[in-house]
């Protein structure tokens, strides 16, 4: 579905991105965390060309040169959800919904409407169709950027850090919907630093440092037994250090 | 001193007056629609890929907003004929007014897109849309709401600037005033009225303005 090999990014003289290989199957939930600056967001921008970078990136079959006019559609097969919405303001959420589909899959206003309708009543968003953004609450718009994102039926989603920038008792609405997503079969690369959904349905969880792949596994692994000095310093700081003994007594805590 | 203050023929004239004012509002609307449309094709163009275009804005900017309107339309009037290129009075004043409120439309407007957050572009071209159709349906709209305020009042000053085309004579409120000022010699008289007309239009502008600005630029925002 997904591959990169020896993907590398720079800006200007500093290396944000240092040989990254990864491969992701169809329907695979990879949950992609590391401490802030490791270069996750780069990461996941690199695979939809928001960053331009060396190497090789393959998003379904399609392997793409700098520059490619293909971009645009390899672009909507992919979804993305950022940390901030990045919701249109101007446009009322069900316009936000329809604005791609109508323009890049040339569908007709009704059809787009209906799809958005279905979408936007799958996370939960049921009567707010004809609000603004600034309208809904950041749990509300957040849903919303997921529902638009699905508009264009993407084989994949990525999502960067999409529950960073809300209030604690809306982030868990937005989980939830990422995991009916995710039961729903959708291949999904998720950056989020939220240790509970990573072990409810990722297959794997990827630790970046400093522009590395550090250490990946399937979550048990992951949390249960962490190869790395680096990940277990890491999981140390962001587990409560109150919480359910999921990280060995040998793992310092902070 | 024994001017006699005699409002008979500004009464007389007043007819006229006002289809001058008609006159002005027409260059200054045909102005503002070329100038809207010289403001965002150079925000366009000013943020290219191509280094040619980019300085080509670049350059042009600052050619008109660094030389006298009076020059540029008499440019546009007695020496572009010179190369072949010969207008009327009207048609010339329009492009000069379109042309000058381009040159300062471009600087406004291309602050408000500057204003408008690198999230949004990408939201767009994360939904696959090509650049073009980010900036025309995704940043434009929240840019000019952005910045209008600051482009009502320049097309307020593009419509008071319509005065100078009376240089060339082309049909307006001033040079219908001057020819009836220079019937009667009525000037304080004829002067003063125009004075509170250009007034008069251009609280009606700043209503329209408004207008256009609730209807067509709100929405809610945080
Ligand atoms: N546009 C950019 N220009 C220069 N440096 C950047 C840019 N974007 C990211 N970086 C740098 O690349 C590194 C990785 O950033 P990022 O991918 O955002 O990290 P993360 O998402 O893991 O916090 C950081 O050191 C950051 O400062
Ligand atoms: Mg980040």
């Amino acid at each position: 579905m997904i591959v990169l090999e020896h993907v590398q990014k720079h800006f200007g003289a500093f290396q944000a991105l240092f040989d990254i290989n990864l491969s992701v199957r169809a329907g695979e939930k990879i949950v992609l965390c590391g401490p802030s600056g490791s270069g996750k967001s780069t990461l996941i921008r690199c695979i939809n060309y928001l960053e331009q970078s060396e190497g090789r990136i393959i998003v379904g079959n399609v392997e793409l040169s700098a520059g490619s006019k293909a971009v645009n559609a390899v672009r909507s097969d992919i979804g993305m959800v950022f940390q901030q919405f990045n919701l249109f303001p101007h446009l009322t959420v069900l316009q936000n919904c329809t604005l791609a589909p109508r323009r890049t899959r040339r569908l007709s206003k009704a059809d787009a409407e209906a799809k958005a309708r279905e979408l936007l009543a799958r996370v939960k968003i049921f009567d707010q169709a004809d609000k603004y953004p600034a309208q809904l609450s950041g749990g509300q718009q957040q849903r919303v950027a997921i529902a638009r994102a699905l508009c264009l039926e993407p084989k994949v989603m990525l999502f960067d850090e999409p529950t960073s920038a809300l209030d604690p008792e809306m982030v868990k609405e937005v989980l939830d919907t990422m995991v009916s997503l995710a039961e729903d079969g959708m291949t999904m690369i998720c950056v989020t630093h939220e240790m509970g959904f990573a072990r409810r349905i990722a297959d794997r969880v990827i630790f970046m440092a400093q522009g590395r792949i550090v250490e990946e596994g399937p979550p048990a692994e992951f949390f249960g037994n962490p190869k790395h000095e680096r990940t277990r310093k890491f999981l140390g700081e962001i587990l409560p250090s109150s919480g359910t003994p999921i990280v060995p007594p040998t793992t310092p805590l902070k | 001193m024994n001017y006699k203050i005699d409002f008979t023929p500004v009464i007389e004239g007043f007819p006229s007056l006002l289809m001058g004012c008609l006159g002005t509002l027409g260059l200054a609307l045909g102005g503002m629609v070329l100038a809207v449309i010289v403001g965002i094709g150079g925000v366009m163009l000013r943020d290219s890929r191509s280094r040619p275009l980019r300085w080509g804005v670049i350059g042009f900017v600052e050619l008109i907003r660094n030389t006298p309107f009076l020059v540029q339309i008499y440019f546009i009037f007695f020496a572009l004929p010179l190369a072949g290129v010969r207008l009327d009075p009207t048609p010339t004043a329009i492009i000069a007014l379109g042309i000058n409120g381009g040159a300062y439309a471009i600087e406004i407007i291309r602050g408000g897109v500057q204003s408008i957050g690198k999230g949004q572009v990408e939201a767009g071209l994360a939904l696959g849309l090509r650049k073009g159709q980010v900036f025309r349906l995704i940043v434009l709209k929240p840019a000019l709401r952005a910045i209008f305020p600051s482009l009502a009042s320049q097309f307020i000053l593009l419509t008071l600037t319509t005065s100078i085309a009376a240089a060339i004579s082309a049909y307006e409120l001033t040079s219908v005033a001057q020819r009836i000022e220079s019937d009667t010699f009525k000037s304080f008289e004829v002067y003063g009225t125009i004075t509170l007309l250009y007034l008069a239009m251009s609280w009606l502008l700043m209503n329209a303005f408004n207008l256009i600005r609730s209807r067509y630029l709100s929405y809610p925002v945080r």
